[in-house]
């Protein structure tokens, strides 16, 4: 098949960027969408052109890099789908599809279609975790998890950190990563001890960091490759009207 | 959002059952419209009672449009580069027009304060008489009015479609089977109360109040 890439072109943080039109020919169906993007890239490195920066790492769906807006869509038109995941097959030959990167403040481009996620980082880096050294995997019978939770937890826990949350959401917003977050720690026993700071750490890293704030559209769940769920955000929300009233860090309280 | 969004939800389900006192007739209508303004006598003087009502609101309104424009300039904000082709997946209509639906709704309460409390924009416009009121408003000549009424209560509809299950998350709601009975419970609000105050003017259209 014959398709017209409309890509979006950035030299740098500081360039301008624009959209540049490229033809691609002789495309397999069997390709994945980021195969389709090498094979341009070879043409682009084989007529002396600078090839299209796009981020990718494992190619299965699992390591959350690849970041692509295509035809509007947060990794293209299937559901459930990272852009690596992502086939030809879902395309018709004569297509043209628009490729941008995902569009958010917090996220700024660092060329073409890779952009800085690192505001993830700084909200992980504000509670995302749990203080207590783990050492190795302990028994897993030792705490004993309501099958209910875990399987909530492991749900939530599916986050890839991807960012199509964000590069889906009207407002901008990155509750959905967070709530994610919230929702697997806060369901686990071993969560627990510090529930209540770590949502509050959690989203003001979010808000610093520039990030719209949420109003329940449900873009985001609908956008995400691993299907989170909108209710986490319900969770999260819980939590920090809890954490608000509890006046944590109180003894006893 | 939530919380002056409740508080004003709540006077309109109170607000439309009052309406609905017009198919009582003109005396127990009017009845009710004089008793507003005595609600508290003779612990607080007339009218205390309703100015007390009217500030509380009037501050809940305030509020709700502070909040809304801090929302709407942070995701301004935080989308400095719009994107140059835009899918929306998730078809949700109410929760689109929230911003432009708030501001269509403000000022239809602009107009219907004139219009049906000072009596400005009414064509009686009888404090004495307030069927009287109603039914000069609606007449049939007066289709305009009844169409400008009709846009912004089923904009109202829409608002509290989405805005009734967001306060609901807002405020916590957090299971999956929780969240169905919350988009239920907001959609049979919102339309009990776009019918609630539509059948008064279409009443009035139609004859059955005179």
């Amino acid at each position: 098949m014959n398709l017209t890439l409309r890509i979006w072109r950035q030299k740098g943080p500081e360039d301008k960027g624009q959209m540049v039109t490229y033809p691609v020919q002789d495309v397999s169906p069997d390709m994945s969408f980021l195969e389709m993007l090498d094979v341009l890239n070879e043409r682009l490195i084989l007529d002396g052109e600078e090839p299209v920066a796009f981020d990718h790492d494992c190619r299965e769906g699992i390591c959350g890099m690849c970041s692509l807006m295509i035809n509007g869509e947060a990794h293209g038109p299937q559901r459930g789908t990272t852009a690596c995941q992502l086939h030809m097959r879902q395309f018709s030959d004569g297509d043209t599809i628009d490729i941008e990167p995902w569009r958010a403040r917090a996220f700024p481009v660092v060329k073409d279609l890779v952009v800085n996620r690192n505001a993830f980082d700084q909200i992980i880096a504000a509670g995302g975790y749990i203080t207590a050294p783990t050492g190795s995997a302990p028994e897993a019978h030792s705490t004993p998890v309501a099958k209910a939770d875990a399987d909530a937890a492991f749900s939530s826990a599916a986050c890839i950190a991807c960012g199509a949350c964000v590069a889906a959401c009207p407002n901008g917003s990155g509750m959905l990563f967070t709530a994610a977050k919230i929702t697997q720690l806060s369901l686990l026993p071993q969560g627990q001890p510090e529930r209540y700071t770590r949502v509050i750490g959690m989203v003001d890293a979010h808000d610093e960091a520039g990030f719209g704030g949420c109003t329940n559209i449900g873009e985001c769940a609908a956008a995400c490759p691993k299907g989170i769920p909108l209710n986490t955000i319900g969770r999260l929300n819980r939590d920090y009207l809890k954490a608000t009233s509890k006046r944590a860090g109180t003894p006893g309280s | 959002m939530a919380v002056t969004g409740i508080i004003l939800v709540l006077f309109l389900i109170l607000h439309m059952l009052g309406n609905l006192k017009i198919f009582t007739g003109e005396t127990s209508f009017d009845h009710y419209a004089h008793w507003l303004r005595e609600i508290g006598t003779p612990l607080l003087p007339s009218t205390w009672y309703l100015w007390i009502q009217r500030t509380a609101l009037t501050v809940a309104v305030v509020a709700h449009i502070v909040s809304a424009t801090v929302l709407a300039k942070r995701a301004r904000a935080a989308r400095p580069v719009p994107y140059a082709h835009r899918r929306k997946i998730h078809v949700n209509y109410a929760a689109r027009t929230m911003r432009w639906g708030g501001v269509i709704i403000l000022l239809f309460v602009i107009y219907h304060i004139l219009d049906l409390t000072t009596g400005h924009l009414n064509p009686q416009g009888d404090p004495a008489n307030p069927y009287g009121n109603v039914v000069q408003d609606f007449a049939a000549d007066r289709w305009y009015v009844t169409l400008f009424y009709t846009l912004a209560i089923v904009t109202l509809g829409f608002h509290l479609r989405h805005g009734a299950f967001s306060a609901f998350r807002s405020l916590g709601q957090q299971t999956p089977k929780g969240e169905r009975r919350a988009r239920a419970a907001a959609l049979v609000l919102a339309v009990a109360l776009c019918v609630g105050y539509l059948v008064v003017p279409f009443a009035v259209l139609t004859g059955l109040v005179a």
